[in-house]
């Protein structure tokens, strides 16, 4: 074949297809959050409110003060965690519901390493709490990793009863043998030297901040600069391909599984050991393991894109109660902003065609002759 | 036909009149396409193309995989909407914006890859959308199951409209989506690479069933790239080369080769020349192999052969004789339930993937787009796949993506890959491109053993060519070589020795050079030298309740 015949001789062209793929790609999630505020805006003006009002009360509650900024970081934390963790698990082709569960058994495990250690210095006690958090998230994921890799059981139901498992063994656990003497379901508070440590004077920011921006970095590496994170995301997209590559598909699903359980492990040892100092008994799931999926969602399971989604999670959820207590606008708005925003990401094939000139597939574009080839 | 005249005309419409005199006596075109342009983001998939289809022919479009073939029909089906060009139906311009225009100015057309319902009925699958409906609004379905036998009837085309989808070949698969087409009203049928999927002995029904249709008044668009084809069935020939339309004419003043150089814009050998094998060891050994299925019914009933270094062993036989398990049991993708593989004198029969990679084996899938390759990963990546965690590429941990660009960048350059640059995702190359990504990864691991299922699979001339050549090239060198395919032309002409699987065992054994196509076809129907073909097989490929003769040659007493 002479060279002359190559039809993809026109490198600008593609290179502009390309980044034009790209760009569609960024926008659906800006989009999609504009969108939301929009209908949130209409929403509040349904209710006799002014909108302005209700985003200016919303972006002062989130950046309004030194104060309001650490809140808002210390809101994003977990969520950066979690959201990792469920974007780490999609790129192994899994669904990891169960971050919720995995952050519980984090939250107590680092709590009881928190406090009932005594005598070690910060240096060693801090990440050793910590660590253990994240460890006993990993297990908790690696179970049904085990079962999905071994027998098939799907990991969807498995981690969700996991989710359920962690609830009710952590009530087990705050009101018997890590139950503090007293009238209150809580364990003793984590000594000082298992506590993160203030990053800025005068607020409650901590440490975990700089951990979870180290995680974003990590999974980045993992992902995409090692040979593990290319067997995973071989595994993600095709796993019978990775398998005829000679990776052992089962034991990287085992993998995948601990090391996004551990992301969400971490997530709920930052709210032990840099929040609450203490595990206190749930009432049921505190969200930040089920927020992460939208979090995931929104980034486009992109380490990157997690960053930026958590930010605006955590912004949302942190400005909805200055809105509600300074503007009167009931923080269910945000909700409602948070679930237009998710479901116009996980509809993105609607927004797709709008964007693309022509209702054709990537794949098509220089392959005209194998058109819906994939679709089966 | 040697020396034969260019028949062939440029479409152009200054030389075109010439052409239509010709036609006069058939009368005007039913479709005429006239300029049509498609431009898809950095490329041109259609440039000015204009072809004609008159009523009562079959017109071949043949062109290689990314020529334009797929995308002009998708034009006329209404799936995409040019950029220029006018169609005029019966000659009147018409706008087709959707499917269902083209449903309404009867344009019926069957995608290679078949849009049916796996456990509805073949009549479910016919009427669905169209459902006939009763007084009370209710759906009819035996007059749903009437017009279906109606129709089979009329255009001789055999369907059992009470069958599951699920349970018939992909033959009869084929016939229902045709039959959906004519239920719909459709004067003008294209069929879009309808052969790719079919034994050699369904080709045949479903020429006798397009001549059938074109005697009865409706024209046939088929797209193809196999010049055989284009020969033996149609009337007149459109060729597409790089969204160009290169020539029409008619199929009886043409010749395979100058379609072929047509098609490809050069020169093309179509037979293969190659020195006689100088095989070596045994590198490859097959004793007494067992292996099930993926309905884990027994697939592979006791096979046993040996490959050669030096040689190319090839394998015949009908689809869904245990081929496709046969090669992954080799492979290490299948664990076989008893026997014994050597590679090399070791025994790899209970192996993983990896370990047999490790013994030499090479293999390029039946299936690039779902085994051989990740789609969305760059070429880069996929160039180590089955080596990614060595060195160079692996230090530590990490992968060395330098390494791997400038790995692929050598194969790129070595097998002629058309690509932009090494990172863009796999899945934008053409299927041709896509499998030299496969063939120059397996090559480049300087095998001691080739497995190679359907190399060709799907691919245009100039790509099946290189393949050819690579793989003679290959053996020239002193590697084993087991070549599976369901074309028997080319276990024809590239193997030294033929073997022919039947219901999962090897049933016979030939030199290539002693080997014919009479013989061998019988074979693969389960037959003896004597014996007529049976018209039947097609019906029943893969299944084993009906034994039609013994096997010709068995190792060991079959298991029944």
């Amino acid at each position: 074949m002479a060279n002359t015949d190559n039809k993809f001789k026109n490198p600008s062209g593609h290179t502009l297809s390309l980044s034009r793929e790209q760009a569609v790609e960024l926008f659906i999630p800006v989009v999609a959050v504009l969108i939301a505020l929009v209908l949130g805006a209409l929403l509040i003006l349904f209710i006799g409110k002014s909108p302005l009002t209700a985003y200016g009360a919303l972006l002062k509650g989130s950046f309004g003060s030194k104060r309001d900024i650490a809140e808002t970081l210390i809101n994003v934390t977990p969520l950066i965690f979690t959201g990792l963790s469920v974007a780490f698990s999609f790129k192994c082709g899994l669904f990891n519901i169960g971050a919720e569960g995995q952050f519980i058994m984090g939250q107590i495990v680092a709590a009881w390493i928190g406090f009932s250690l005594t005598g070690l210095p910060t240096v060693i006690h801090m990440p050793l709490a910590f660590l253990a958090g994240a460890l006993a998230g990993a297990l908790w994921a690696a179970l049904p990793g085990y079962l999905k890799a071994k027998l098939g059981v799907h990991e969807v139901i498995n981690t969700i009863m996991m989710n359920y498992i962690a609830l009710y063994f952590s009530h087990y656990l705050v009101m018997g043998a890590l139950k503090e003497p007293g009238p209150i379901p809580q364990t003793p508070p984590v000594v000082e030297a298992a506590r993160l440590w203030r990053i800025l004077p005068g607020t409650r920011l901590h440490f975990g901040l700089i951990l979870a921006l180290g995680a974003v970095w990590l999974v980045y590496y993992l992902l995409f600069k090692t040979t593990l994170g290319y067997e995973i995301r071989a595994v993600g997209i095709n796993p019978h391909a990775a398998r005829y590559g000679g990776i052992n598909v089962s034991r990287d699903i085992i993998i995948a599984m601990s090391i996004s359980g551990a992301l969400s492990g971490a997530a709920g040892a930052v709210q032990a050991l840099g929040v609450q100092f203490r595990f206190l008994d749930l009432f049921g799931f505190v969200g930040y393991g089920f927020d992460g999926i939208a979090v995931a969602l929104l980034g486009r399971n992109h380490p990157f894109g997690v960053l930026i989604a958590a930010t605006l999670f955590g912004t949302l959820a942190r400005g909805a109660i200055t809105m509600q207590s300074i503007a009167k606008i009931p923080k269910q708005i945000i909700g409602i902003i948070q679930a237009t925003i998710v479901i116009i990401v996980a509809a993105d094939e609607v927004l797709r065609r709008i964007l693309k000139s022509k209702s054709v597939a990537t794949q098509d574009v220089v392959e005209a002759g194998e058109v819906g080839s994939d679709g089966d | 036909m040697p020396g034969a005249v260019l028949h062939m005309q440029r479409c152009l419409a200054s030389v075109e009149r010439g052409f239509l005199t010709l036609k006069e006596s058939i009368g005007d075109p039913v479709v005429e396409m006239r300029d049509i342009t498609v431009k898809f983001p950095g490329v041109i998939a259609n440039d000015n193309v204009s072809v004609d289809v008159y009523s009562g022919e079959i017109l071949a479009l043949l062109g290689e995989n990314g020529a334009g073939k797929t995308t002009l029909m998708n034009v006329l089906y209404g799936l995409y909407r040019p950029d220029a060009g006018r169609i005029r139906i019966h000659g009147e311009q018409v706008q087709i914006n959707t499917p269902n225009d083209a449903i309404r100015l009867g344009i019926g057309m069957v995608h290679q890859h078949f849009m049916l319902i796996p456990p509805f009925t073949v009549a479910e699958n016919i009427v669905l959308g169209v459902e006939p409906v009763n007084a009370a609004g209710k759906l009819d379905m035996d007059k749903a199951i009437r017009d279906v036998e109606e129709l089979s009837n009329q255009y001789g085309l055999v369907v059992d409209p009470r069958a599951n989808i699920d349970d018939i070949s992909v033959g009869m698969q084929q016939r229902v989506e045709i039959l959906k087409a004519l239920y719909r009203g459709a004067e003008v049928l294209i069929l879009d690479e309808p052969t790719a999927v079919l034994t050699p002995q369904e080709v045949d029904e479903l020429a006798a069933i397009m001549r059938s249709l074109v005697h009865q008044g409706k024209s046939i668009i088929f797209i193809t790239h196999k010049l055989r084809e284009v020969i033996a069935i149609s009337d007149r020939v459109a060729v597409l080369r790089r969204g160009k339309c290169v020539g029409t004419g008619e199929t009886k003043n043409t010749t395979a080769e100058e379609l072929a150089q047509m098609m490809v814009g050069r020169e093309v050998v179509l037979s293969l020349e190659k020195e006689p094998a100088k095989p070596g060891d045994t590198v490859l050994r097959v004793e007494n192999l067992h292996a099930r299925s993926g309905r884990n019914l027994p697939a592979l009933r006791g096979v046993f052969f040996d490959v050669k270094a030096g040689e190319i062993v090839g394998i015949a036989g009908i689809e869904g004789n245990g081929q496709s398990e046969l090669v992954e049991t080799l492979t290490g993708l299948r664990k076989s339930t008893s026997g014994h593989i050597y590679v090399n004198g070791i025994d790899v029969a209970h192996n993983q993937p990896r370990a047999l990679i490790e013994q030499g084996v090479a293999h390029i899938p039946e299936d690039r787009q779902n085994r051989g390759l990740i789609l969305d990963f760059t070429v880069a990546e996929n160039f180590i796949l089955r080596n990614y965690y060595k060195s160079p590429f692996a230090r530590g941990i990490n992968l060395d993506y330098r390494k791997v660009q400038a790995h692929a960048r050598d194969l790129i350059s070595e097998f002629d890959v058309r690509t932009p640059h090494e990172n863009i995702p796999v899945r934008s190359l053409s299927g041709g491109n896509q499998q030299k990504v496969v063939v120059a990864r397996e090559l480049s691991s300087e095998p001691k053993l080739l497995i190679a299922s359907q190399p060709t699979r799907g691919l245009d001339v100039g790509a099946i060519e290189f393949v050819h050549k690579r793989l003679l090239a290959q053996r020239d060198q002193g590697k084993a070589i087991l070549l599976v395919s369901l074309e028997l032309d080319e276990i024809m002409s590239l193997s030294d020795r033929i073997l022919v699987i039947y219901e999962g065992q090897i049933v016979g054994e030939m030199a290539a050079s002693e080997a014919t196509e009479g013989e061998l076809g019988l074979l693969m129907a389960g037959g003896h030298g004597k014996r007529g073909l049976d018209t039947e097989r097609s019906e029943r490929s893969g299944q084993y309740g009906q034994q039609i003769q013994e096997p010709l040659r068995t190792h060991v007493k079959p298991i029944s």
